[in-house]
């Protein structure tokens, strides 16, 4: 047998041996339910109730009229307007109270502050990743201009909408007894307008950003050896990686096209309550919201990290477009290597850069 | 000290919606805002009851828990009021509370909110007692004048009760007591708790 035979053998193997887990999976949910179906002839839980209040003890229509009314049901009113509802009482309010009062902003407030420290953490003790053969003094481009206008266009709106949200989840606790009751409610109403019409201008740019990099983000064999190394950041080894690394992948895939959907649509339509949106719905909504906001936010400190202070090289990239060509081959050298087969050539760095090592206008090794 | 409670009673509440009339009237509420409004179950049907339902002036206050530039406060008479100059109209209080009493003055374009506008049980606001600012901002102060809210005031059948609590539920267990049934305390769990 050949080497590819034995491969193709393996392959098929593996995947008939995907199939019949999926199978198993299905089954394991499937019989028991067609079994319960089967005896119950799919309706025995109507047919119980009905056994239990039947004509002989029905309900006293008094007690069932408050029993509906507690249970939120709507009634008849005169009064119209966008904010009068027919209901006697609104139970989602009390929920909606005790999440966002309780879990939310604390365990919010905690994974804010937990990413926080241990970004400073892996500062102090990672340090930054310096260039392991210092500067070449050679650059080659890396982002094109319209994607570095895309990115900088999100970052600004995402850190104006990080910081108005934040406002309006933590201003309470955190700023008010800083600033006063005036002075921030002052604030907030600046704040809630931003929000209200950057938001959906942030969207639109998530949305330009998926297309414009979801087929350099496809995930490959190579992103996995990229983490088995610890992306460079822990341990000695550069692991390779193409245009995009294996974490850069995982922040596009579950920052920007998870977080960014998410965060998009429960914010459209929070702010715009026209589609007939009850008061359980907002409150679900903003609970989303905030839950993803504040996932993302914590997610975007790894982020700014790891293109800032974090990597020796790597802002450059998104501010002047080029990099230089040995931090090219030292963090993304896959992409470097289809690059100079491409026949792009790298030029003379413009500048000198302060403290380059490499001797100008040669590549170091 | 009072503790300003709302009660109705359902059992001789006829929807003459005299108490929403009356608040428009002397509030002067403007369009599509309504403080006060009467809410009929099983309309047209036998058990047919009518409430009418507002702010209840909560003991612990949903509204004043979630607003993110902390405006309610409560007054020493225990009714729930809030300042206007400082809400930003982000319609949390509506979400929160239970018996649907935040109104909001503007829905223009986008469904952005004016600030919020709820019933003050006749209490009118922060600003000075029977001040300009604080009749175009809250309605009319009959608080300070010695006055009950004016739709318990108006109520034909005194089917809405408004005052101390503890005078409130003294007149309704008399009621009780002579009508025979059970008690009805419609929102007194929600809004009072236990006390």
């Amino acid at each position: 047998m050949s080497d590819s035979n034995v491969s193709k053998a393996r392959q098929r193997r593996r995947r008939s041996m995907l199939w019949s887990l999926a199978l198993i999976l299905v089954l394991s949910i499937a019989l028991p339910l067609g079994y319960a179906l089967a005896q119950s002839g799919g309706q025995g839980v109507q047919q119980q109730q009905q056994q239990r209040f039947g004509q002989d003890r029905a309900t006293n229509p008094r007690s069932d009229m408050w029993r509906e009314a507690r249970e939120g049901q709507g009634g008849f009113t005169t009064q119209t307007g966008p904010y009068v509802t027919n209901t006697m009482i609104s139970n989602v309010g009390e929920t909606w109270r005790q999440f966002r009062m309780g879990p939310l902003i604390t365990y919010g407030g905690y994974l804010l502050i937990g990413a926080l420290a241990l970004v400073a953490l892996v500062f102090t003790f990672v340090g930054r990743i310096k260039l392991a053969h210092g500067r070449a003094g050679m650059t080659i481009e890396r982002w094109k201009p319209f994607e570095r206008y895309l990115h900088w266009f999100t970052a600004t709106t995402f850190i104006v909408l990080a910081i108005t949200g934040l406002s309006l989840l933590f201003g309470r606790t955190v700023l008010i007894p800083v600033m006063g009751h005036q002075a921030f409610a002052a604030w907030a109403d600046i704040g809630k307008v931003v929000h209200n019409y950057v938001g959906p201008a942030f969207s639109v740019a998530v949305l330009l950003m998926i297309l414009m990099w979801v087929r350099h983000n496809m995930p490959k064999a190579v992103d996995l050896k990229w983490f088995a190394a610890g992306g460079g950041i822990f341990g000695k080894s550069h692991p390779s990686a193409g245009k995009f690394n294996g974490g850069e992948k995982v922040w596009f895939w579950v920052g920007i096209v998870v977080f960014g959907i998410m965060v998009s649509v429960s914010g459209f339509l929070l702010n715009f309550p026209l589609f007939g949106q009850t008061r359980a719905d907002m409150a679900l909504y903003q609970a989303i919201h905030a839950i993803t906001s504040l996932l993302w936010i914590a997610f975007f400190f790894g982020h700014a990290y790891i293109g800032t202070l974090g990597t020796e090289g790597a802002l450059e990239g998104m501010t002047t477009g080029r990099v230089d060509v040995n931090w090219a081959k030292q963090h993304h050298d896959l992409w470097y290597e289809d690059e100079i087969a491409k026949g792009v050539k790298p030029q003379q760095a413009e500048a000198p850069a302060t403290g380059s090592v490499g001797t100008v206008g040669q590549p170091s090794h | 000290m009072a503790r300003m409670k709302f009660l109705c009673d359902a059992e001789r509440c006829i929807e003459c919606q005299a108490c929403v009339t009356a608040c428009k009237s002397e509030h002067e509420v403007p369009w599509g805002v309504n403080r006060r409004r009467v809410i009929v179950m099983d309309d047209g049907l036998p058990g047919e009851k009518s409430v009418s339902v507002a702010c209840m002036h909560c003991s612990d206050a949903p509204c004043a828990a979630v607003c993110p530039v902390d405006c309610f406060y409560t007054t020493a008479d225990g009714i729930v009021l809030h300042d206007k100059d400082l809400c930003i109209g982000c319609g949390y209080c509506f979400y929160a509370c239970p018996f649907g009493a935040p109104q909001y003055p503007q829905q223009s374009a986008f469904g952005v909110r004016g600030k919020m506008d709820k019933c003050t049980f006749c209490a009118g606001g922060p600003e000075t007692a029977h001040s300009e600012a604080e009749y175009v901002k809250y309605g009319a102060n009959r608080i300070a004048e010695g006055k009950l809210p004016l739709c318990a005031e108006m109520c034909s059948t005194k089917a809405l009760l408004a005052g101390d609590g503890d005078v409130v539920s003294d007149i309704y267990r008399q009621r009780v007591m002579r009508r025979g049934g059970r008690p009805q305390t419609w929102g007194w769990q929600a809004a009072y708790g236990n006390a």
